[in-house]
Protein backbone atom coordinates (compact mmCIF):
# COMPACT_ATOMS: atom_id res chain seq x y z
CA UNK A 1 0.00 0.00 0.00
CA UNK A 2 2.77 2.36 1.02
CA UNK A 3 4.71 1.32 -2.04
CA UNK A 4 1.73 1.95 -4.28
CA UNK A 5 1.31 5.42 -2.84
CA UNK A 6 4.96 6.14 -3.44
CA UNK A 7 4.71 5.00 -7.05
CA UNK A 8 1.60 7.14 -7.47
CA UNK A 9 3.36 10.21 -6.13
CA UNK A 10 6.27 9.68 -8.48
CA UNK A 11 3.99 9.14 -11.44
CA UNK A 12 2.06 12.33 -10.73
CA UNK A 13 5.25 14.33 -10.33
CA UNK A 14 6.84 13.17 -13.57
CA UNK A 15 3.59 13.40 -15.50
CA UNK A 16 3.23 17.01 -14.35
CA UNK A 17 6.85 17.77 -15.24
CA UNK A 18 6.49 16.36 -18.74
CA UNK A 19 3.11 18.06 -19.07
CA UNK A 20 4.56 21.49 -18.31
CA UNK A 21 7.45 20.78 -20.65
CA UNK A 22 5.04 19.80 -23.44
CA UNK A 23 2.91 22.84 -22.78
CA UNK A 24 5.87 25.21 -22.92
CA UNK A 25 6.98 23.60 -26.18
CA UNK A 26 3.48 23.91 -27.57
CA UNK A 27 3.36 27.64 -26.73
CA UNK A 28 6.36 28.10 -29.05
CA UNK A 29 8.02 30.72 -26.84
CA UNK A 30 11.37 29.42 -28.10
CA UNK A 31 11.99 27.81 -31.49
CA UNK A 32 11.93 23.97 -31.48
CA UNK A 33 15.66 23.70 -32.20
CA UNK A 34 16.28 25.48 -28.90
CA UNK A 35 13.49 23.96 -26.88
CA UNK A 36 12.27 20.65 -28.32
CA UNK A 37 9.00 18.99 -27.35
CA UNK A 38 9.06 15.79 -25.25
CA UNK A 39 7.73 13.90 -28.23
CA UNK A 40 10.69 14.82 -30.41
CA UNK A 41 13.13 13.85 -27.62
CA UNK A 42 11.33 10.52 -27.40
CA UNK A 43 11.68 10.19 -31.15
CA UNK A 44 15.42 10.86 -30.87
CA UNK A 45 15.70 8.20 -28.19
CA UNK A 46 13.93 5.73 -30.43
CA UNK A 47 16.02 6.64 -33.45
CA UNK A 48 19.22 6.44 -31.45
CA UNK A 49 18.47 2.92 -30.29
CA UNK A 50 17.13 1.94 -33.71
CA UNK A 51 20.29 2.94 -35.58
CA UNK A 52 22.41 1.35 -32.83
CA UNK A 53 24.34 4.58 -32.17
CA UNK A 54 23.04 4.66 -28.56
CA UNK A 55 23.83 1.02 -28.01
CA UNK A 56 27.35 1.57 -29.28
CA UNK A 57 27.70 4.69 -27.13
CA UNK A 58 26.54 2.85 -24.02
CA UNK A 59 28.78 -0.12 -24.72
CA UNK A 60 31.86 2.01 -25.33
CA UNK A 61 31.27 4.20 -22.28
CA UNK A 62 30.52 1.23 -20.02
CA UNK A 63 33.63 -0.57 -21.18
CA UNK A 64 35.75 2.48 -20.40
CA UNK A 65 34.26 3.08 -17.00
CA UNK A 66 34.54 -0.55 -16.00
CA UNK A 67 38.21 -0.65 -16.92
CA UNK A 68 38.93 2.75 -15.37
CA UNK A 69 36.96 2.02 -12.23
CA UNK A 70 38.56 -1.38 -11.76
CA UNK A 71 42.00 0.21 -12.12
CA UNK A 72 41.02 2.85 -9.57
CA UNK A 73 39.90 0.24 -7.08
CA UNK A 74 43.10 -1.76 -7.34
CA UNK A 75 45.36 1.29 -7.25
CA UNK A 76 43.25 2.98 -4.58
CA UNK A 77 43.42 -0.06 -2.34
CA UNK A 78 47.18 -0.31 -2.67
CA UNK A 79 47.68 3.40 -2.18
CA UNK A 80 45.19 3.72 0.66
CA UNK A 81 46.61 0.80 2.59
CA UNK A 82 50.13 2.04 1.96
CA UNK A 83 49.29 5.46 3.28
CA UNK A 84 47.38 4.06 6.26
CA UNK A 85 50.18 1.73 7.27
CA UNK A 86 52.91 4.34 7.44
CA UNK A 87 52.84 7.36 9.69
CA UNK A 88 55.19 9.39 7.53
CA UNK A 89 53.17 8.73 4.39
CA UNK A 90 49.97 9.46 6.26
CA UNK A 91 51.14 12.90 7.24
CA UNK A 92 52.67 13.85 3.92
CA UNK A 93 50.86 11.95 1.21
CA UNK A 94 47.55 11.99 3.10
CA UNK A 95 47.50 15.78 2.99
CA UNK A 96 48.47 15.85 -0.66
CA UNK A 97 45.67 13.44 -1.55
CA UNK A 98 43.05 15.57 0.16
CA UNK A 99 44.22 18.73 -1.59
CA UNK A 100 44.40 16.95 -4.94
CA UNK A 101 40.80 15.92 -4.49
CA UNK A 102 39.70 19.52 -4.79
CA UNK A 103 40.95 19.49 -8.37
CA UNK A 104 38.12 18.67 -10.83
CA UNK A 105 39.29 15.57 -12.63
CA UNK A 106 38.74 17.09 -16.06
CA UNK A 107 41.70 19.34 -15.28
CA UNK A 108 43.84 16.26 -15.85
CA UNK A 109 42.71 16.06 -19.47
CA UNK A 110 45.18 18.53 -21.02
CA UNK A 111 47.97 16.69 -19.26
CA UNK A 112 46.57 13.35 -20.36
CA UNK A 113 46.30 14.47 -23.98
CA UNK A 114 49.88 15.67 -23.97
CA UNK A 115 51.09 12.44 -22.44
CA UNK A 116 48.94 9.93 -24.28
CA UNK A 117 47.63 11.87 -27.31
CA UNK A 118 43.98 11.71 -28.34
CA UNK A 119 43.71 8.10 -27.34
CA UNK A 120 41.73 5.71 -25.20
CA UNK A 121 44.48 5.93 -22.62
CA UNK A 122 43.92 9.65 -22.14
CA UNK A 123 40.26 9.10 -21.28
CA UNK A 124 41.07 6.20 -18.97
CA UNK A 125 43.63 8.38 -17.24
CA UNK A 126 41.01 11.05 -16.54
CA UNK A 127 38.56 8.44 -15.26
CA UNK A 128 41.15 6.93 -12.95
CA UNK A 129 42.21 10.33 -11.64
CA UNK A 130 38.56 11.11 -11.01
CA UNK A 131 37.83 8.15 -8.79
CA UNK A 132 41.21 7.06 -7.48
CA UNK A 133 41.44 9.69 -4.77
CA UNK A 134 38.02 9.01 -3.29
CA UNK A 135 38.78 5.33 -3.09
CA UNK A 136 42.25 5.89 -1.67
CA UNK A 137 40.96 8.21 1.02
CA UNK A 138 38.14 5.81 1.86
CA UNK A 139 40.56 2.90 2.20
CA UNK A 140 42.79 4.96 4.44
CA UNK A 141 39.83 6.06 6.56
CA UNK A 142 38.61 2.52 6.75
CA UNK A 143 41.92 1.26 8.04
CA UNK A 144 42.22 4.07 10.57
CA UNK A 145 38.68 4.16 11.87
CA UNK A 146 38.05 0.45 11.95
CA UNK A 147 37.70 -0.57 15.60
CA UNK A 148 41.01 -2.04 16.75
CA UNK A 149 39.22 -4.86 18.53
CA UNK A 150 38.61 -6.69 15.25
CA UNK A 151 42.28 -6.79 14.43
CA UNK A 152 43.13 -8.04 17.91
CA UNK A 153 40.37 -10.62 17.83
CA UNK A 154 41.55 -11.80 14.43
CA UNK A 155 45.15 -12.15 15.55
CA UNK A 156 43.99 -13.83 18.71
CA UNK A 157 42.16 -16.45 16.66
CA UNK A 158 45.21 -17.21 14.60
CA UNK A 159 44.85 -14.90 11.59
CA UNK A 160 47.99 -13.20 10.34
CA UNK A 161 49.44 -11.68 7.20
CA UNK A 162 47.25 -11.96 4.14
CA UNK A 163 44.56 -13.95 5.97
CA UNK A 164 44.26 -11.21 8.58
CA UNK A 165 43.89 -8.62 5.83
CA UNK A 166 41.46 -10.59 3.71
CA UNK A 167 39.22 -12.08 6.39
CA UNK A 168 39.34 -9.36 9.06
CA UNK A 169 40.73 -5.97 8.10
CA UNK A 170 39.02 -5.74 4.73
CA UNK A 171 35.51 -6.76 5.85
CA UNK A 172 35.85 -4.70 9.03
CA UNK A 173 36.53 -1.56 7.03
CA UNK A 174 33.94 -2.31 4.37
CA UNK A 175 31.38 0.22 5.62
CA UNK A 176 33.96 2.96 5.10
CA UNK A 177 35.21 1.56 1.84
CA UNK A 178 31.75 1.22 0.36
CA UNK A 179 30.97 4.91 0.73
CA UNK A 180 34.29 5.68 -0.93
CA UNK A 181 33.56 3.24 -3.75
CA UNK A 182 30.21 4.91 -4.29
CA UNK A 183 31.71 8.37 -4.40
CA UNK A 184 34.49 7.08 -6.62
CA UNK A 185 31.96 5.69 -9.05
CA UNK A 186 30.10 9.00 -9.21
CA UNK A 187 33.33 10.89 -9.91
CA UNK A 188 34.44 8.33 -12.46
CA UNK A 189 31.15 8.62 -14.33
CA UNK A 190 31.32 12.41 -14.46
CA UNK A 191 34.96 12.36 -15.53
CA UNK A 192 34.27 9.86 -18.26
CA UNK A 193 31.45 11.86 -19.86
CA UNK A 194 33.49 15.09 -19.69
CA UNK A 195 36.50 13.34 -21.18
CA UNK A 196 34.49 11.85 -24.00
CA UNK A 197 33.13 15.24 -24.96
CA UNK A 198 36.56 16.57 -25.79
CA UNK A 199 37.40 14.48 -28.82
CA UNK A 200 35.92 11.93 -31.21
CA UNK A 201 35.74 8.87 -29.09
CA UNK A 202 32.37 7.18 -29.64
CA UNK A 203 30.85 6.92 -26.18
CA UNK A 204 27.95 8.85 -24.68
CA UNK A 205 29.90 12.07 -24.17
CA UNK A 206 30.73 12.09 -27.84
CA UNK A 207 27.05 11.59 -28.72
CA UNK A 208 26.24 14.73 -26.77
CA UNK A 209 28.73 16.67 -28.84
CA UNK A 210 27.34 15.13 -32.03
CA UNK A 211 23.97 16.56 -31.04
CA UNK A 212 25.56 19.95 -30.62
CA UNK A 213 27.38 19.73 -33.95
CA UNK A 214 24.17 18.82 -35.75
CA UNK A 215 22.26 21.47 -33.86
CA UNK A 216 19.99 18.62 -32.74
CA UNK A 217 18.70 19.62 -29.31
CA UNK A 218 16.43 16.56 -29.12
CA UNK A 219 19.43 14.31 -29.44
CA UNK A 220 21.31 16.26 -26.76
CA UNK A 221 18.47 15.90 -24.30
CA UNK A 222 17.93 12.26 -25.22
CA UNK A 223 21.58 11.47 -24.45
CA UNK A 224 21.41 13.46 -21.22
CA UNK A 225 18.46 11.36 -20.15
CA UNK A 226 20.42 8.26 -21.02
CA UNK A 227 23.39 9.38 -18.91
CA UNK A 228 21.15 10.16 -15.96
CA UNK A 229 19.42 6.81 -16.32
CA UNK A 230 22.65 4.83 -16.28
CA UNK A 231 23.98 6.76 -13.31
CA UNK A 232 20.73 6.20 -11.49
CA UNK A 233 20.68 2.49 -12.24
CA UNK A 234 24.22 1.93 -10.97
CA UNK A 235 23.84 4.13 -7.92
CA UNK A 236 20.30 3.18 -7.03
CA UNK A 237 20.39 -0.48 -7.80
CA UNK A 238 23.93 -1.66 -7.29
CA UNK A 239 25.26 0.57 -4.53
CA UNK A 240 22.04 0.96 -2.62
CA UNK A 241 21.56 -2.80 -2.61
CA UNK A 242 25.08 -3.31 -1.34
CA UNK A 243 24.57 -0.72 1.36
CA UNK A 244 21.31 -2.25 2.45
CA UNK A 245 22.83 -5.67 2.63
CA UNK A 246 25.70 -4.34 4.69
CA UNK A 247 23.33 -2.59 7.07
CA UNK A 248 21.32 -5.74 7.53
CA UNK A 249 24.43 -7.65 8.40
CA UNK A 250 25.91 -5.10 10.74
CA UNK A 251 22.63 -4.08 12.31
CA UNK A 252 20.67 -0.95 11.47
CA UNK A 253 23.19 1.33 13.08
CA UNK A 254 26.54 -0.05 11.97
CA UNK A 255 28.88 -0.72 14.86
CA UNK A 256 31.47 1.70 13.59
CA UNK B 1 52.37 -7.58 52.85
CA UNK B 2 51.96 -10.90 54.55
CA UNK B 3 50.19 -13.74 52.93
CA UNK B 4 48.76 -15.48 55.92
CA UNK B 5 45.06 -15.25 55.67
CA UNK B 6 43.40 -17.47 58.20
CA UNK B 7 39.65 -17.13 58.02
CA UNK B 8 37.60 -19.82 56.47
CA UNK B 9 37.01 -20.11 53.57
CA UNK B 10 40.02 -18.27 52.32
CA UNK B 11 42.69 -20.62 53.41
CA UNK B 12 46.34 -20.85 52.96
CA UNK B 13 46.22 -24.54 52.34
CA UNK B 14 45.38 -25.45 48.77
CA UNK B 15 43.29 -28.60 48.88
CA UNK B 16 42.17 -30.91 46.17
CA UNK B 17 39.22 -29.33 44.47
CA UNK B 18 36.02 -31.06 45.39
CA UNK B 19 34.39 -30.58 42.03
CA UNK B 20 34.87 -32.94 39.14
CA UNK B 21 36.12 -30.15 36.97
CA UNK B 22 39.45 -29.69 35.39
CA UNK B 23 40.92 -32.38 33.24
CA UNK B 24 41.99 -34.57 36.05
CA UNK B 25 45.55 -33.35 35.86
CA UNK B 26 45.33 -32.22 39.45
CA UNK B 27 47.55 -34.38 41.57
CA UNK B 28 46.26 -34.69 45.07
CA UNK B 29 49.69 -34.50 46.58
CA UNK B 30 50.72 -31.55 44.51
CA UNK B 31 48.18 -29.17 45.93
CA UNK B 32 50.20 -26.02 46.21
CA UNK B 33 50.35 -23.87 49.21
CA UNK B 34 49.87 -20.28 48.26
CA UNK B 35 52.81 -19.13 50.29
CA UNK B 36 55.10 -21.32 48.27
CA UNK B 37 53.57 -20.59 44.90
CA UNK B 38 56.20 -18.13 43.92
CA UNK B 39 58.95 -20.66 44.08
CA UNK B 40 58.54 -23.48 41.63
CA UNK B 41 57.32 -26.34 43.73
CA UNK B 42 57.81 -28.91 41.03
CA UNK B 43 54.17 -29.15 40.06
CA UNK B 44 53.56 -28.57 36.35
CA UNK B 45 52.56 -25.04 35.39
CA UNK B 46 50.26 -24.44 32.50
CA UNK B 47 50.93 -20.73 32.49
CA UNK B 48 53.92 -19.28 34.22
CA UNK B 49 54.43 -15.52 34.42
CA UNK B 50 57.97 -14.75 35.46
CA UNK B 51 58.65 -11.22 36.62
CA UNK B 52 56.42 -9.50 34.07
CA UNK B 53 56.79 -5.73 33.82
CA UNK B 54 55.27 -3.46 31.26
CA UNK B 55 56.08 0.16 30.61
CA UNK B 56 53.98 2.41 28.46
CA UNK B 57 55.26 5.47 26.76
CA UNK B 58 52.68 8.16 27.43
CA UNK B 59 51.96 10.74 24.75
CA UNK B 60 53.85 13.42 26.67
CA UNK B 61 56.97 11.25 26.57
CA UNK B 62 56.87 10.19 30.19
CA UNK B 63 56.94 6.52 31.00
CA UNK B 64 54.15 4.83 32.82
CA UNK B 65 54.77 1.58 34.63
CA UNK B 66 51.60 -0.45 34.12
CA UNK B 67 52.70 -3.82 35.44
CA UNK B 68 55.51 -4.33 37.92
CA UNK B 69 57.23 -7.65 38.44
CA UNK B 70 54.21 -9.89 38.24
CA UNK B 71 54.86 -13.53 38.90
CA UNK B 72 52.05 -16.05 38.81
CA UNK B 73 51.79 -19.73 38.17
CA UNK B 74 48.64 -21.38 36.94
CA UNK B 75 48.20 -25.13 37.14
CA UNK B 76 46.71 -27.16 34.32
CA UNK B 77 42.95 -27.13 34.60
CA UNK B 78 42.98 -24.43 37.25
CA UNK B 79 40.47 -21.59 37.34
CA UNK B 80 42.37 -18.47 38.37
CA UNK B 81 40.55 -15.20 38.89
CA UNK B 82 42.38 -11.91 38.85
CA UNK B 83 40.77 -8.99 40.62
CA UNK B 84 41.90 -5.43 41.04
CA UNK B 85 40.73 -1.84 40.75
CA UNK B 86 40.21 -0.40 37.29
CA UNK B 87 43.51 0.74 35.88
CA UNK B 88 45.58 -1.94 37.52
CA UNK B 89 46.48 -3.54 34.23
CA UNK B 90 44.38 -6.69 34.58
CA UNK B 91 43.34 -6.64 30.95
CA UNK B 92 46.85 -5.83 29.82
CA UNK B 93 48.11 -8.88 31.64
CA UNK B 94 45.71 -11.05 29.64
CA UNK B 95 46.86 -9.42 26.40
CA UNK B 96 50.41 -10.33 27.32
CA UNK B 97 49.49 -13.95 27.94
CA UNK B 98 47.57 -13.98 24.66
CA UNK B 99 50.73 -12.75 22.96
CA UNK B 100 49.08 -9.62 21.55
CA UNK B 101 51.70 -7.45 23.26
CA UNK B 102 55.16 -8.10 24.58
CA UNK B 103 56.18 -7.34 28.17
CA UNK B 104 58.98 -4.84 28.72
CA UNK B 105 60.72 -7.40 30.88
CA UNK B 106 59.95 -10.84 32.17
CA UNK B 107 58.64 -13.86 30.34
CA UNK B 108 55.37 -15.63 29.76
CA UNK B 109 55.69 -19.39 29.62
CA UNK B 110 52.91 -21.72 28.55
CA UNK B 111 53.80 -25.40 28.94
CA UNK B 112 57.37 -24.18 29.43
CA UNK B 113 57.39 -22.55 26.01
CA UNK B 114 58.18 -18.90 25.67
CA UNK B 115 55.26 -16.86 24.33
CA UNK B 116 56.20 -14.29 21.72
CA UNK B 117 53.01 -14.03 19.68
CA UNK B 118 49.37 -15.05 19.46
CA UNK B 119 48.55 -18.72 19.29
CA UNK B 120 45.36 -20.70 19.42
CA UNK B 121 46.53 -22.67 22.42
CA UNK B 122 45.48 -19.53 24.33
CA UNK B 123 42.30 -17.74 23.35
CA UNK B 124 41.30 -14.42 24.82
CA UNK B 125 37.67 -13.42 25.15
CA UNK B 126 37.72 -9.65 25.04
CA UNK B 127 35.63 -7.48 27.27
CA UNK B 128 34.00 -6.00 24.18
CA UNK B 129 33.94 -9.51 22.64
CA UNK B 130 35.14 -8.49 19.18
CA UNK B 131 32.63 -10.70 17.42
CA UNK B 132 32.71 -10.08 13.69
CA UNK B 133 29.47 -8.37 12.66
CA UNK B 134 29.97 -9.30 9.01
CA UNK B 135 29.84 -13.00 9.83
CA UNK B 136 26.94 -15.13 10.95
CA UNK B 137 27.07 -16.75 14.36
CA UNK B 138 28.19 -20.07 12.92
CA UNK B 139 30.84 -18.38 10.79
CA UNK B 140 32.13 -16.52 13.82
CA UNK B 141 32.54 -19.80 15.66
CA UNK B 142 34.18 -21.30 12.59
CA UNK B 143 36.62 -18.43 12.12
CA UNK B 144 39.51 -19.56 14.30
CA UNK B 145 39.42 -23.07 12.84
CA UNK B 146 39.37 -21.68 9.31
CA UNK B 147 42.43 -19.57 10.03
CA UNK B 148 44.22 -22.61 11.35
CA UNK B 149 43.50 -24.86 8.43
CA UNK B 150 41.01 -27.22 10.04
CA UNK B 151 39.22 -29.23 7.36
CA UNK B 152 35.79 -28.13 6.27
CA UNK B 153 34.05 -31.26 7.50
CA UNK B 154 35.60 -31.00 10.93
CA UNK B 155 34.82 -27.30 11.14
CA UNK B 156 31.18 -28.05 10.49
CA UNK B 157 31.10 -30.69 13.21
CA UNK B 158 32.84 -28.50 15.74
CA UNK B 159 30.63 -25.50 15.02
CA UNK B 160 27.63 -27.68 15.71
CA UNK B 161 29.18 -29.13 18.82
CA UNK B 162 30.20 -25.85 20.40
CA UNK B 163 27.02 -24.04 19.50
CA UNK B 164 25.12 -26.84 21.18
CA UNK B 165 27.43 -26.53 24.18
CA UNK B 166 26.41 -22.89 24.64
CA UNK B 167 22.78 -23.56 23.68
CA UNK B 168 22.80 -21.49 20.52
CA UNK B 169 22.28 -24.15 17.85
CA UNK B 170 19.18 -22.41 16.58
CA UNK B 171 21.04 -19.17 15.97
CA UNK B 172 23.75 -20.50 13.70
CA UNK B 173 22.57 -18.36 10.78
CA UNK B 174 21.79 -15.18 12.70
CA UNK B 175 23.97 -12.12 12.68
CA UNK B 176 25.46 -11.12 16.00
CA UNK B 177 23.57 -7.83 16.25
CA UNK B 178 20.35 -9.81 16.30
CA UNK B 179 21.31 -11.47 19.58
CA UNK B 180 21.01 -10.31 23.17
CA UNK B 181 24.07 -9.44 25.24
CA UNK B 182 24.11 -12.80 26.99
CA UNK B 183 23.79 -14.66 23.72
CA UNK B 184 26.62 -12.68 22.17
CA UNK B 185 28.71 -13.56 25.19
CA UNK B 186 28.00 -17.22 24.57
CA UNK B 187 28.92 -16.86 20.89
CA UNK B 188 32.27 -15.43 21.96
CA UNK B 189 32.71 -18.36 24.31
CA UNK B 190 31.87 -20.86 21.57
CA UNK B 191 34.19 -19.09 19.15
CA UNK B 192 37.02 -19.32 21.64
CA UNK B 193 36.32 -22.93 22.58
CA UNK B 194 36.03 -24.06 18.96
CA UNK B 195 39.76 -23.62 18.46
CA UNK B 196 40.11 -26.02 21.42
CA UNK B 197 42.52 -23.91 23.42
CA UNK B 198 44.31 -25.21 26.50
CA UNK B 199 44.04 -21.84 28.15
CA UNK B 200 40.99 -19.62 28.09
CA UNK B 201 41.62 -15.98 28.96
CA UNK B 202 38.52 -14.02 29.89
CA UNK B 203 38.49 -10.26 30.32
CA UNK B 204 35.55 -9.11 32.45
CA UNK B 205 33.28 -11.06 30.14
CA UNK B 206 30.10 -10.71 32.17
CA UNK B 207 30.49 -7.13 33.38
CA UNK B 208 27.87 -5.67 31.05
CA UNK B 209 25.20 -8.29 31.64
CA UNK B 210 22.14 -8.21 33.84
CA UNK B 211 22.29 -10.27 37.03
CA UNK B 212 20.10 -13.14 35.83
CA UNK B 213 22.01 -13.64 32.61
CA UNK B 214 25.28 -13.44 34.47
CA UNK B 215 24.21 -16.11 36.99
CA UNK B 216 23.21 -18.36 34.15
CA UNK B 217 26.49 -17.85 32.35
CA UNK B 218 28.44 -18.55 35.55
CA UNK B 219 26.75 -21.95 35.67
CA UNK B 220 27.42 -22.57 32.01
CA UNK B 221 31.02 -21.51 32.20
CA UNK B 222 31.61 -23.80 35.16
CA UNK B 223 29.97 -26.69 33.33
CA UNK B 224 31.99 -26.06 30.16
CA UNK B 225 35.16 -25.75 32.19
CA UNK B 226 34.56 -29.13 33.77
CA UNK B 227 33.63 -30.67 30.41
CA UNK B 228 36.63 -29.35 28.48
CA UNK B 229 39.19 -29.36 31.25
CA UNK B 230 40.79 -26.17 30.03
CA UNK B 231 42.73 -23.76 32.19
CA UNK B 232 40.93 -20.48 32.74
CA UNK B 233 42.33 -17.11 33.71
CA UNK B 234 39.42 -14.83 34.42
CA UNK B 235 39.75 -11.11 35.01
CA UNK B 236 37.01 -9.30 36.88
CA UNK B 237 36.51 -6.35 39.17
CA UNK B 238 33.75 -8.23 40.94
CA UNK B 239 35.16 -10.04 43.96
CA UNK B 240 32.10 -12.17 44.50
CA UNK B 241 32.21 -13.32 40.94
CA UNK B 242 35.87 -14.23 41.40
CA UNK B 243 35.04 -16.36 44.43
CA UNK B 244 31.99 -17.85 42.76
CA UNK B 245 34.18 -19.14 39.92
CA UNK B 246 37.80 -19.37 40.93
CA UNK B 247 39.97 -22.04 42.47
CA UNK B 248 42.25 -19.20 43.36
CA UNK B 249 42.03 -15.43 43.34
CA UNK B 250 44.93 -13.08 42.75
CA UNK B 251 44.55 -9.47 43.82
CA UNK B 252 46.44 -6.82 41.87
CA UNK B 253 47.41 -3.43 43.23
CA UNK B 254 46.55 -0.12 41.61
CA UNK B 255 49.12 1.32 39.21
CA UNK B 256 51.60 -0.15 38.86
CA UNK B 257 49.91 -3.53 38.96
CA UNK B 258 51.60 -5.93 41.33
CA UNK B 259 50.33 -9.14 42.85
CA UNK B 260 49.24 -7.95 46.26
CA UNK B 261 47.99 -11.26 47.51
CA UNK B 262 46.71 -14.63 46.40
CA UNK B 263 43.80 -16.45 47.97
CA UNK B 264 42.91 -20.10 47.59
CA UNK B 265 39.16 -20.53 47.42
CA UNK B 266 38.24 -23.78 49.06
CA UNK B 267 34.50 -23.76 48.83
CA UNK B 268 32.65 -26.76 47.44
CA UNK B 269 31.20 -26.37 43.97
CA UNK B 270 28.73 -25.49 42.69
CA UNK B 271 28.77 -22.18 44.50
CA UNK B 272 26.28 -19.39 44.24
CA UNK B 273 26.86 -15.69 44.30
CA UNK B 274 24.49 -15.27 47.23
CA UNK B 275 25.97 -18.06 49.37
CA UNK B 276 26.93 -16.68 52.77
CA UNK B 277 30.29 -18.41 52.51
CA UNK B 278 30.96 -16.61 49.22
CA UNK B 279 30.03 -13.33 50.85
CA UNK B 280 32.31 -13.99 53.81
CA UNK B 281 35.22 -14.83 51.59
CA UNK B 282 34.51 -11.82 49.41
CA UNK B 283 34.54 -9.51 52.42
CA UNK B 284 38.09 -10.39 53.25
CA UNK B 285 39.35 -9.80 49.73
CA UNK B 286 37.26 -6.64 49.51
CA UNK B 287 39.01 -5.25 52.56
CA UNK B 288 42.31 -5.62 50.78
CA UNK B 289 40.88 -4.37 47.54
CA UNK B 290 39.32 -1.28 49.08
CA UNK B 291 42.73 0.15 49.81
CA UNK B 292 43.61 -0.14 46.14
CA UNK B 293 40.29 1.25 44.98
CA UNK B 294 40.85 4.28 47.19
CA UNK B 295 44.21 4.79 45.55
CA UNK B 296 42.63 4.63 42.12
CA UNK B 297 39.91 7.09 43.08
CA UNK B 298 42.49 9.41 44.52
CA UNK B 299 44.52 9.23 41.33
CA UNK B 300 41.44 9.98 39.27
CA UNK B 301 40.58 12.88 41.51
CA UNK B 302 44.06 14.34 41.21
CA UNK B 303 43.98 13.75 37.49
CA UNK B 304 40.73 15.70 37.26
CA UNK B 305 42.26 18.61 39.12
CA UNK B 306 45.34 19.00 37.01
Amino acid sequence: MKRLKKIARHTIFYAALIGIWALLARLKIWPPYVFPAPSSVLQSLRDGFADHSFWIGIAVSMKRILIGYALSIVLGMILGLGVASNKFLQETMGGLLVSLQSLPSICWLPLAVLWFGLTEKAILFVVVMGSLLSITIAMEDGRNQMPKIYKMAGRNLGASGFKLFWYVLLPASLPFILSGLKQGWAFAWRSLISGEMIFVSLGLGQLLMTGRDLNDMSLVIAVMILIIAIGFIVDGLIFRTLEKRLQNKWGLTPAV
Amino acid sequence: MTLNSSNFPVTEERKLPTHVGGNGRWKSGAAPNITTLRANDGAPSKVWLKGISLQYKASNGSRLLALDDISLQVKPGEFLCIVGPSGCGKSTLLHLIAGLHQPTSGTVLVDDHLIDGPGTDRILIFQELGLFPWLKVGENVEFGMKMNGVSKAERKDRVQHYLRLVHLSKFKDSYTHQLSGGMRQRVALARALATEPDVLLMDEPFAALDAQTRDLLHDELERIWSETGCTIIFVTHNVREAIRLGDRVALLTFRPGRVKREYAVDLPRPRHLEDPSVATAAREILNDLREEINKSIEAEYQGANV
